[in-house]
């Protein structure tokens, strides 16, 4: 199975997006189910703290580099339970990111879910390859000078 | 020894609203918002995520508003929020090779694969003050790379998770391709020493379990990411300077965007979070070789919270100097003796001792006046019986 069509991958492809749109992203998502079916909420959003690793010399042993906030919620949407993750304190954010990793999962509605965040899709796409021409812009090219020792 | 005091509640009270007052500043200048901080000051914020070791850039920018810009205070209040916080878990070690770069330099090779990028950075700038500053005059924006450099259009992918301009069904998550990293490069000739492998062991972590002797070099790493800056820029320039040598050379420094994943029990897989940055160095030191193996490059590594790589830097020339034991080397100096520099690095740590020196010490202080007192009574009394005794 290509990473196209493993739904783990494509689930993770999704939070990747949610963690990083805003709210006003989020909502306008929502709004297109609108009305939402009866919700439960078995873990409202609560923040805590994830310890960040990295590796010794960048490949070796790992080790604790420090902590970060992150904001989880869970809930249950005609018995489909949607899960969010996502660095910073945002109880908004987390819980509107797990009404969208809920409705995603009925594959009825993933189309239009997926439909919904392209312009977020969008957005980020054109926010990194900016930052990144900008920084393509700084590429340098040093040459050695002959020191004129003979 | 410090004492319990009691009272001088209305007086503390209005020291606190006279603080308030003072961090205004002149009410007739602008309140500084939290996101102007969190703009505008960002390599304050990342010294104080970095230190407070939690990344956070809101509450970093909040933390430096409330400390009047003290930084160590700020470092502070961060620590003292997260004991406040349940930890959800411990993410995936961070692949800095596929890291969204902002910066990358080499001192070691001038071609290395995947280039030079200078990025947001103070070199070769002239540090004359720029009067323009002082001004509101919006700032020119940087050029952008005409050409779609093969850079962008991998950071783009990995940013958006996806392909962007394919259909939605049919993308896939494309991870960027890895950018190597010098020592990798040297690694592959054996020129190097390699990292120290992963054994799949828990690393030890210092939020839980205090600070003890031998410390493992994972528990230095933890200590010296959250270390002070001051404090490992000293020791790393000691060791420049000739006490406890290690012949350094930068391979690489980068800086830029890890993706953070956490595996999450109930879904079955890690779960990415959204992005840190970070900056990462790779010090190359000087080789070395036994009988058994044939003379190599060691090495000392950095990596911290945010864009620092003048800590970054410091962390790799301390943790190399550190190691001197597992390489054979002498212990000659302050940068190498771990148990001095681990615990004395943690400036939250630090202030918080030498600053109670000015919380009242008012009986422990009585004891000392009433001994000197006694001591100097019988100085006395011992000069005045030897006075006496002189005639004779």
């Amino acid at each position: 199975m290509t990473s196209a069509e493993d739904p783990v991958q494509r689930r993770k492809a999704l939070m990747q997006v949610l963690a990083r749109a805003d709210q006003a992203e989020l909502e306008a998502a929502i709004d297109r189910f609108t009305p939402l079916p009866p919700l439960r909420e078995p873990r409202p959003a609560e923040t805590g703290l994830v310890m960040v690793r990295g590796r010794i010399g960048g490949d070796g042993a790992p080790f604790n580099l420090g902590e970060a906030t992150v904001t989880r919620a869970a809930v249950q949407l005609n018995d489909v339970t949607g899960v969010s993750y996502l660095l910073g304190r945002a109880p908004e954010r987390a819980r509107a990111a797990a009404i969208l990793d809920a409705l995603w999962q009925d594959p009825a509605a993933q189309p239009v879910v997926e439909e919904a965040l392209a312009p977020v899709r969008r957005r980020l796409a054109e926010a990194a390859a900016e930052a990144a021409a900008k920084v393509e812009a700084t590429r340098v090219n040093f040459f050695t000078m002959a020191r004129g020792e003979d | 020894m410090y004492v319990a005091v009691k009272g001088g509640e209305t007086a503390i009270r209005n020291a606190h609203a006279l603080l308030a007052e003072a961090r205004r500043g002149d009410p007739a200048v602008p309140e500084i918002g939290i996101d102007q901080i969190r703009e505008q000051l960002a390599l304050a914020v990342d010294r104080v995520m970095a230190e407070g070791s939690l990344f956070d850039r809101d509450l970093a920018a909040l933390a430096l508003k409330q400390a009047r810009g003290d930084t160590i205070e700020a470092i502070f209040l961060l620590r003292a929020l997260r004991t406040t916080l349940p930890r959800f878990g411990a993410a995936l070690p961070v692949d800095t090779a596929t890291m969204t770069l902002r910066r990358r330099i080499s001192a070691t090779f001038k071609d290395l694969p995947g280039g030079q990028l200078l990025g947001p950075t103070f070199d070769y700038t002239h540090r004359l003050l720029d009067p323009a500053l002082a001004t509101q005059t919006p700032a020119a924006p940087a050029p952008a790379a005409k050409a779609t450099p093969k850079v962008s259009a991998k950071a783009a992918s990995k940013a958006a998770g996806k392909a962007a301009p394919k259909p939605p069904m049919g993308e896939t998550s494309t991870p960027a391709a890895p950018v190597p990293r010098v020592t990798d490069l040297l690694g592959d000739e054996k020129l190097i020493e390699p990292a120290p492998a992963d054994t799949g062991a828990e690393p030890p972590d210092l939020t839980r379990t205090p600070l003890a002797f031998p410390a493992d070099r994972a528990t230095r790493l933890q200590n010296l990411a959250r270390g002070d800056e001051g404090f490992l820029l000293a020791l790393g320039y000691s060791t420049q300077r000739g006490y406890a040598r290690t012949h350094p050379f930068v391979g690489e420094i980068r800086i830029g965007e890890v993706e953070v994943e956490l595996f999450v029990e109930e879904l079955g897989f890690a779960v990415p979070l959204g992005a840190v940055s970070v900056t990462e160095c790779q010090m190359v030191n000087q080789f070395h070789g036994t009988a058994e193996a044939p003379p190599q490059f060691t090495r000392g590594y950095g990596l911290v919270f945010g864009q620092s790589e003048r800590k970054a830097m410091s962390m790799a020339l301390v943790d190399r100097a550190m190691r001197w034991e597992e390489l054979g080397e002498t212990l000659s100096a302050p940068a190498q003796d771990a148990e001095f520099v681990l615990s004395h690095s943690d400036n939250v740590q630090s202030t918080g001792f030498v600053e109670h020196l000015k919380l009242p010490h008012y009986v422990d202080f009585q004891a000392e006046l009433g001994l000197v007192r006694l001591m100097r009574g019988a100085h006395a009394a011992a000069s005045d019986a030897l006075q006496d005794g002189d005639p004779e």
